[in-house]
């Protein structure tokens, strides 16, 4: 495989006998490879590397998308950092991460292994798409459903006075200790099926001699988990966590359609603000510093992640 | 080790690239001047000739009245065609400067005028003014769309924009709940509107149904009333025309702030404010869940056909009653810069204020007083509607001079990210009623310097 790879053509060392003849076929070769990773190459340039540069470039400049733009250096990235209200949406990020990547994570992992006892029913498949369903819904759906869940007069109140909490029913979304967490179930419900479903795919490649050699050295359920089950499963968790992370990190849609980021910016993240910030206030120096620090940001918070998991194999 | 030297040079391909694009390249953006252009002086009345001729046109979905309008246009002048592109407002409001700088429409729907002007994208309608007399017309319907050339304060200067009709802002109320706590007559000073909320909530009704949320602060209605109430409406104009000086921390503005807080405090508000938007508030109130609703005449047909009879309408009252004032805008249209049929654009802004049926078309379908001199005849509207309410009080506005733009219209951002969390932060507690215009006064300082 990798001796077809460009790279890999160049860093190679053909004994000089033949040398021309082969080169010759290399470079034809190379060439071909070429040709075929030509498309995506174009687009991924034109489509990724491109607006990438672009970002950066407008990010040293004060910019209202039309007019004029004069150079301003690093102000933008001062501000990013100075300003409470922008500075604040890169911890409310943060803290999204708790029920982005957490609570999918981890409940995914004990339903996926609830799953497995089970598989052999009926009622596994019906488990497994009830949990993967939110996933295939289309997130602003999501959104504005559970903005219904969620008011003052939704399932989730009534449920909660039906069984004599009805002191604790409040506008969920609408009010400012709980609009974030309110917004972070919503995440964790889209995002539990595809961490349960991955999981679960990761089990069934696990061997099950393993388990049977651990029952006979008379191991529980939960001694199983966790010295059979996790450890096997470190690449898929480490899949689930990258994801997790990023759709925190970049969250835009779930709040943009529950809150907008309200109540009073409780709830803005650095998606939404960059979008604000190019669209409203049409500075667009200062969304694409945003951009910028949040691309960083992720690549710093998911790359550890990445060389964590990929280490054994 | 191979796998690195890749990486590693991709990396260092990508930071190179990166590097002379940034340098190569310069600023984003077209480097123009400010332009002083006052546009062409047609020396007679433009037409749409007789040609056949498709004007583009990109209005706002969920406003029937630019299709009425355009349908009846075609009738009369069946050489005239429609190429019409629809948009929300909000995505018309983000999209306004590209689309006119990139593909330039003869006739748009759009937001606030000073940031496009600034940038030389609108056509300047002073040449049209002159030929058809819109000057003549009560300077109050188009002062929100006059600006200096190249920018500077609004208000004055030369015209940008035209209205389609012009809307005012009120308080609608439900007829039956107003029964049960015995009003029997719209209030007219502030007390006797307190009044009515105090009994309300006693006889366990939401005094007021308001939206809140998301990135829309409702609140600003009932906060620019009770300015207006409690002050002149002139220096409010003044700072939402972005005047040299001009302050939103007033002694009356702050009394109309902590009035606001009262009623928040007092419970007079439905406690989901927070958590509602328009179309929540707007199904509320048809619904029968609350007293009051500060909102605009753009509903005033929805309400006739939705709650026949069963609503009304009235401007808020000033503190001691007499002269009333309130947010009252044109529905603006503007011709872009670089608009291919410019002259037939204008005929057709003029033919919307002056003919019968078009200005029929202005209070029917788009439900508010059609644009043109004071003296020019009137629609029949069916009396004790909601529409003939709010047309009454749209005269008597601007008979008092009261009429106001919105503070939400003072900055392109002002609205999203000032007004809104700042009224969302007050109604939970988290906002002094100081705090909340000192917030938004930094704020708008800190939007009109750059």
């Amino acid at each position: 495989m990798s001796t077809l790879t460009p790279a890999a053509s160049r860093t190679g060392t053909p004994p000089r006998a033949a040398k021309s003849t082969r080169r010759g076929r290399r470079r034809g070769r190379s060439w071909a490879a070429w040709l075929f990773a030509a498309p995506a190459i174009v687009a991924y340039t034109a489509f990724v590397l491109v607006p990438l540069v672009r970002t950066v470039q407008f990010s040293f400049y004060q910019w209202d998308g039309i007019g004029p733009s004069p150079w301003v250096g690093f102000d933008n990235y001062v501000k990013v950092f100075t300003d409470p209200e922008l500075s604040g949406t890169i911890v409310n990020a943060f803290q999204l991460i708790i029920f982005f990547c957490g609570i999918p994570v981890l409940l995914g992992l004990a339903i996926a292994a609830t799953i497995r006892r089970i598989a052999q029913s009926r009622l596994a498949s019906v488990a497994r798409v009830v949990v993967f369903v939110p996933q295939v819904i289309p997130l602003v759906a999501a959104g504005i459903m559970w903005s219904w869940l969620l008011a003052s007069d939704g399932l989730v109140n009534q449920l909660l006075s039906a069984i004599g909490l009805g002191g604790v029913t409040r506008a969920w979304l609408g009010d400012f200790a709980t609009a974030l967490p309110a917004v972070g179930v919503i995440g964790a419900w889209v995002l539990l099926g595809l961490c349960t479903l991955l999981l679960l795919s990761g089990m069934s490649k696990i061997d099950p001699a393993l388990y049977e050699a651990a029952r006979l050295d008379g191991a529980g359920s939960l001694r199983e988990f966790f010295s059979i089950t996790v450890p096997s499963l470190r690449q898929e968790i480490g899949v689930c966590v990258t994801v997790t992370v990023i759709a925190a990190l970049a969250s835009f849609d779930i709040i943009y359609i529950s809150t907008q980021g309200g109540p009073g910016n409780m709830t803005m993240v650095p998606g939404l603000e960059i979008y604000y910030q190019a669209f409203v206030e049409r500075q667009v120096g200062v969304a694409s510093a945003l951009a910028v620090v949040l691309v960083a940001l992720v690549l710093v918070c998911v790359l550890p992640i990445q060389r964590l998991t990929r280490e054994d194999s | 080790m191979r796998r690195h030297i890749s990486h590693r040079s991709a990396a260092i391909g990508l930071v190179v690239l990166a590097a002379t694009l940034v340098v190569a390249c310069g600023g984003p953006g077209s480097g123009s001047t400010q332009s002083t252009d006052a546009g062409t002086a047609p020396t007679e009345k433009p037409t749409c000739g007789k040609e056949p001729v498709t004007m583009s046109g990109y209005f706002e979905t969920g406003f029937p009245i630019t299709k009425s309008l355009t349908d009846e246009f075609s009738k009369q002048f069946p050489n005239v065609k429609w190429d019409i592109r629809e948009d929300q407002f909000a995505v018309i409001t983000q999209n306004a400067p590209r689309v006119l700088a990139d593909d330039p429409p003869d006739l748009m729907r759009l937001p606030q005028v000073s940031e496009l002007v600034k940038d030389n994208l609108l056509k300047n309608l002073d040449g049209y003014a002159k030929v058809f007399g819109w000057d003549t017309w009560p300077a109050s319907q188009l002062e929100q769309l006059r600006m200096k050339p190249g920018g500077g304060p609004r208000g004055e200067g030369s015209l940008f924009a035209m209205g389609l009709n012009f809307s005012v802002t009120g308080v609608i109320y439900n007829k039956t709940l107003a029964d049960q706590i015995g009003m029997t007559a719209a209030p007219t000073t502030l007390a006797e509107f307190d009044d009515a909320l105090a009994k309300a909530k006693a006889a366990n009704i939401t005094p007021i149904v308001q939206f809140n949320g998301g990135a829309t602060g409702g609140f600003a209605f009932p906060l620019q009333n009770l300015m207006a109430s409690y002050g002149d409406p002139a220096p409010i104009n003044d700072w939402i025309f972005q005047k040299p000086g001009a302050t939103i921390d007033t002694a009356s503005n702050r009394k109309a702030a902590q009035h606001l807080q009262d009623w928040i405090k007092a419970g007079y508000f439905d406690r989901d404010a927070n958590a509602m938007d328009y179309a929540k508030m707007m199904s509320k109130f048809l619904a029968g869940d609350g007293l009051f609703m500060f909102n605009g005449d753009w509903e005033s047909g929805n309400l006739d056909k939705q709650m026949p009879g069963k609503a009304g309408f009235f401007p808020f009252p000033a503190e001691k009653g007499g002269k009333v004032a309130a947010m009252s805008a044109p529905l603006t249209f503007g011709i872009s810069a670089k608009a291919k049929h410019a002259d037939c654009a204008a005929f057709f802004l003029d033919w919307v204020a002056s003919n019968a049926d078009a200005r029929k078309i202005a209070v029917d379908v788009g439900g508010s007083h059609p644009m043109g001199p004071a003296d020019a005849s009137m629609p029949d509207v069916k009396q004790g509607t909601v529409t003939a309410e709010t047309l009454a009080a749209g005269a008597k506005i601007s008979a008092d001079n009261g009429a106001m733009d919105f503070i939400a219209n003072a900055t392109g951002a002002i609205y999203a990210k000032s007004w809104t969390p700042n009224l969302q932060k007050l109604f939970a507690g988290e906002q002094t009623p100081d705090g909340l215009l000192k917030s938004v006064q930094s704020d708008y300082e800190a939007q009109v310097g750059s």
